[in-house]
Formats: C-alpha cells, structure tokens, sequence
C-alpha cells in the first residue's frame, strides 16, 4: 500500500509539475506586454522601463519560471496586474463564492443521481426505468448555461424567489448570510442537473452489472430482504465505477463555473479567470489556473486512493 | 464496467435488419439526420435573409411569417438557427476529427510499441486530462484572440487523449490474440499490423466513441460561444444567440427557448445514436443494456 501510494503521489507531483510548464510557457509567449497594458498606450518609454524592472519582466524567461514555480512552493501566486491585491488573496475572496457553489452542486446532484440510478436499476426493462433513463439521456444533453437560463426565467423573473444574478457576499446576521445563500441556489442547481443525469446513468449501469453477480444470488437465496441486497450489497459494489465519474465530473464542475458564475455574474473564480484573460492579468491567469489543475490532479489522486481501499486487488495491478 | 473493448464483426445483413429494431439508433440517425439536412439546406435557403437588419420588426413573437419569432435587430430565428448550424457541426466535426487524427496514432503507436514510449503518452494524456476542455480553450483564446477556429483548437487538443487511450486499450488487447501472432510470423512489422489488422478492428469502437465526442463538441462549441470565445458575430451561432437572449429574458423569453432546444436536440440525437450504435456494435452488451 506504501509503495501504491508513495508512485501515485510521485506521478501527481509529476503530472502538476508538468502542467505548470504548459500554463507558464503558453501564457508568456502571448503577444502584449503586461507592463504596456498597466500604463497605456501614451506611457513613455522611461517609465515603461522602470515598471518593467520592478514587476520583473525584464529577467529571462526561464528565470521567471523558476521564481513563479519557487513562489507558488510557498503560496505566493504574486500580484495581480489589474487588481490592487495579490493574487492569493484575490483566491481567497473568489473561493468564498465557488467552493460553496461546487460543493453544494455536487451534493445535490449526487443527491439525486444515485437512488434515481438505483431505482432504475432495480426496475431494469420495466416502464419506470425506460422514463428515468429517457429524462436522464434528456438531462445530459441540455446545456447547463441554457438550464440556468430557464431557471432565471421560471424562478428569478417570473415567481420572483430568488434574484436572477449577483451576490451580496457573506455578512454577519443570519439574515445577510441567507441572502448570498438564495443566490447560490439556482447556480447550484443549473450545474447539478445535467451531472446528476450523467451520474445517474453510470450509477445504473454500474448496479445492473452488479446485480447479476452471485453474491447477490447468495444474498437473495439466504432470505436477505430485497432492500437490504440492493442498497447494502448491490450498491456498495457498485460505487467504484460512480466514484470514477464523480471524480471526472469535479473536473467539469469547475469547468462549469466558469460559464454558470458569467450567467449569474458571481463573483468566483471562473469570473475571475475570465476577467482576467480579457484583461490580459496574466499572473492571476495562471495563479488560477493552476489551483484548478492542482484541485483536479488532487481529486483523481484521491479517487485512486479510495479505490485502492475499497478494492485491495487495484493495489498490486501496474 | 471492465468490458474488453474489442468488438466482434457481425454479418453485414444481421446489421441492418438489427439496426431497424434498435429504439435508439433509430430515433438518433432520424434526428440527427434532420439536424445534418437542416445544415445542408441552410446553403440554399433560409426564410429570411439573416443579414438584412429589419429594427421595425425586433423581438416579435411567435407567429405565421416568423415561427420562432424575430431578435432584438429583426432577424429571423428559423433563419438564425438553421445558419448557425453549420458553425455548430463544423467546429465539432474538425475539433473530433483533430482529435482522432492525431490520438489514434499516438494510441495505436504506444500500443504497438509499449515501454517508455508507452508510458510517456499515458503521463501526456494525464497532464491534458487535467485541463477541463473549456480551461485550454480560455487558454487558447487569450493567445490567439476568440474565434471559431480557434475553438476548434481548443476543442480538439482535449479530445487527443480520449482518442488516444480509447485506441491505446482497444489494440493493447488486440495485440495478444492469435492472428496477430500470425501476421507477425509472417515477417510483417509493426506498423503493417497496424494498419492492416489493429485499426480495422477498434474502428467500430472509435466510431461510437467519436459520436460521443461529437456531442461533447456541439456542447462545449455552445459554451464557448455564449461566452463570447467562439464564432464571432455577424456569423450566426447558438451559443451566441443565447447569450443575446439573456439580458432580454424578461421582454422575450422566447428569444432563449429555440437556441437552446436546437442545441439539446442535437445533442440528444448524437447521443441516441452512439448509445444505439454501441449495442449494435457490440454483441455482448446486447442483452446487459
């Protein structure tokens, strides 16, 4: 298990490693130069030059990358180009807003999205499971920023019980906190849907294959009640495949915010990155960038962990 | 879930007559195919010119001349939506034929040849599989400016990998079977099996994988439009349309309704059609699904 564990994290760090190359390269080889666009475009050349040497600029590449990647080592992302705070601390503030939002999607749709699939599973062929699956095929192929669109048109503009964009920020009262809450609740639910669709499909899948194994028989055979067999034994066996995609999907879901946090306009860290992208705040790009990589190489890390406990046979294979 | 993804070639008659008792494949090719003829007839006709601005007649309902209304310049949506259309299956299409062209060398080649070669993909693919399909793409465009071609780029760099390894696991557990062992006792090399035996073999596999794919791209071209990354405007695309629609939810939700259901159909009908094309494919899933 040590040995398991001590390759997989060797491989992550790699894997990061690596990934900080292609964010910091691909990103310095962009046309525009960060310290013209701080001044403007009637800067004089004196002052160019002079902000060009305070912000670094003027080293060799790879002596810049060595000096973000030996920062970043000690969680300092630098300072942003158009905000007047650093980056770390600009993280911070967004993640107020997203991680809530994830956490709270990704609950809700799991929520939905496992007894849905079990559901299904145990009423395989049989009129109930062909209507879950049909409105599960229908889930996965609406376009969550589409969905949020209806939800804004249903909830927001037409029974007026949530506001249809924006956030109040975290505050004190219980009353303030309920508020940036209620504006966290249709983002959540436009990017839960669709991936509890997706979920839900692998969670039956998973459980049909299950099913037909024998200790599910023995199960049965013994007087086991029919509850007891699918949601104790079936479901239990079933999770390693439902694990994967959740796994897969974190990765989406932030994705996901970045397009669901611009139709609500939320003040997280999709926003943030975009913003930053328009306004060519390179170092903020890549700050962000890379806590989103490092976040999906940590949680497919885990996921790899989880298996090797559930399923001690994944310890000895590669 | 473990399948072993090699399919086993069934009779070219079995196929089709099979083909007509298969729900989803059925319903998938007749969307899809109404969607494709959609595309198609968009280059010779539209209702209404989607050039011509007609601001006298902006956001109208739904009605005989316009069905699914005009937007906030009077422009046909009918027209709109055929037009953008095409944006949406070209950029997908490229984007899945980058990524096959490129992964299913790279898969088949480390397959052939395993050991470090092998290994240095697998960690490649891991590294790209950490960038979600829409980070690269924010990436992208902030090097080369927004546009459809460069989301195409985007959208195809991520599917590299998922064809690679598709390709990877589909000819690793080709390599082992007997009549390679054959082909290789006759002194072919490598590459000839390949082409001769490996690719004929996970082609079916490749083809449900690329419908899936296809459908991811037609999604994630939408969401690279709405934010304002992918076609640009004069050029008409769904993902666009829907972002214009928003700030005029409240005056005319019907402006968001068609974009987006254009969109799902698309998706479901790509969707259908592997989900079909797969139980066609493959025999031992038949009776499991």
């Amino acid at each position: 298990m040590i040995a398991f564990l001590a390759k997989r994290l060797a491989v992550g760090f790699a894997t990061l490693l690596a990934s900080s190359v292609i964010v910091f390269f691909v990103l310095e080889v962009l046309p525009g130069d960060p310290a013209r666009i701080m001044l403007g475009m009637n800067a004089s050349p004196e002052t160019l030059a002079a902000l060009r040497l305070e912000m670094g600029l003027d080293r060799p590449i790879p002596i810049r990358y060595l000096d973000w990647i030996m920062g970043l080592a000690i969680g300092d992302f630098g300072r942003s180009y158009t905000y007047s705070s650093t980056v770390m601390d600009l993280i911070l503030e967004r993640l107020g807003v997203s991680l809530p939002l994830a956490v709270i999607a990704l609950t809700l749709s799991t929520l939905i999205a496992i007894p849905v699939g079990v559901f299904a599973a145990a009423r395989r062929g049989r009129a109930a499971d062909t209507i879950t699956m049909g409105a599960a095929q229908v889930g996965v192929a609406i376009p969550n920023f589409w969905f949020a669109l209806l939800l804004i048109y249903v909830f927001a503009v037409g029974l007026r019980l949530v506001p249809a964009g924006g956030f109040p920020g975290w505050g004190e009262t219980l009353a303030d906190n309920w508020q940036a809450l209620k504006a966290l609740i249709l983002p959540a639910v436009a990017l839960a849907l669709p991936q509890a669709a997706i979920l839900a499909r692998v969670t039956r899948s998973a459980m049909v294959d299950v099913m037909g194994e024998d200790y599910i028989r023995t199960a049965r055979a013994k007087g086991m009640p029919h509850r007891t067999v699918l949601w104790r034994h079936a479901l239990r066996n079933a999770l390693i495949p439902v694990l994967t995609i959740m796994g897969l999907q974190f990765a989406f879901l932030l994705a996901g915010t970045i397009i669901i946090e611009n139709v609500f306009y939320l003040p997280g860290l999709g926003r943030l990155i975009f913003q930053a992208i328009i306004q060519r705040d390179l170092i903020v790009v890549e700050g962000v960038l890379m806590l989103l990589v490092a976040t999906i190489i940590l949680i497919n890390l885990a996921v790899d962990i989880c298996y090797a406990l559930i399923d001690p046979r994944l310890r000895l294979s590669r | 879930m473990s399948l072993d993804p090699v399919f086993v070639p069934t009779p070219k008659r079995n196929f089709f007559l099979r083909a007509l008792h298969n729900r989803s494949f059925l319903i998938g090719l007749i969307v899809t195919g109404s969607i494709a003829l959609m595309a198609l007839v968009s280059f010779f006709w539209v209702p209404y010119d989607i050039t011509r601005l007609e601001v006298a007649n902006r956001m109208q309902g739904i009605s005989l001349s316009h069905p699914f209304g005009t937007d906030h310049m009077g422009r046909d949506i009918l027209s709109m939506i055929m037009v953008g259309s095409r944006n949406s299956i070209a950029v997908a299409i490229v984007a899945v034929g980058l990524g096959m062209g490129l992964g299913v060398p790279l898969g088949t080649w480390a397959a052939a040849r395993g050991g470090l070669p092998d290994d240095l993909l697998m960690r490649f693919n891991d590294v790209i599989f950490a960038f979600p399909a829409l980070i690269s793409a924010l990436m992208i465009t902030a090097i080369f400016g927004p546009g459809a071609v460069n989301a195409i780029i985007a959208i195809g760099i991520f599917n590299v990998p998922v064809f690679a390894r598709i390709a990877r696991a589909g000819a690793l557990a080709l390599w082992p079977r007997e009549f390679i062992l054959a082909a290789r006792a006759c002194g072919k090399g490598r590459l000839v099996i390949t082409i001769e035996h490996i690719l004929p073999n996970i082609a079916s596999l490749l083809l449900v994988q690329g419908t899936i794919q296809f459908a991811l791209g037609i999604l994630a071209e939408a969401g690279l439009s709405y934010l304002g990354l992918g076609a640009q405007p004069p050029m008409p695309s769904w993902g666009r349309m829907l972002f214009d629609a928003q700030t005029r939810i409240a005056l005319a939700p019907h402006l968001a309704l068609f974009p987006g259901l254009a969109i799902a159909i698309t998706v479901l009908g790509l969707n259908l059609l592997g989900d079909g094309l797969r139980d066609l494919l493959d025999p031992r899933l038949r009776h499991t699904r």
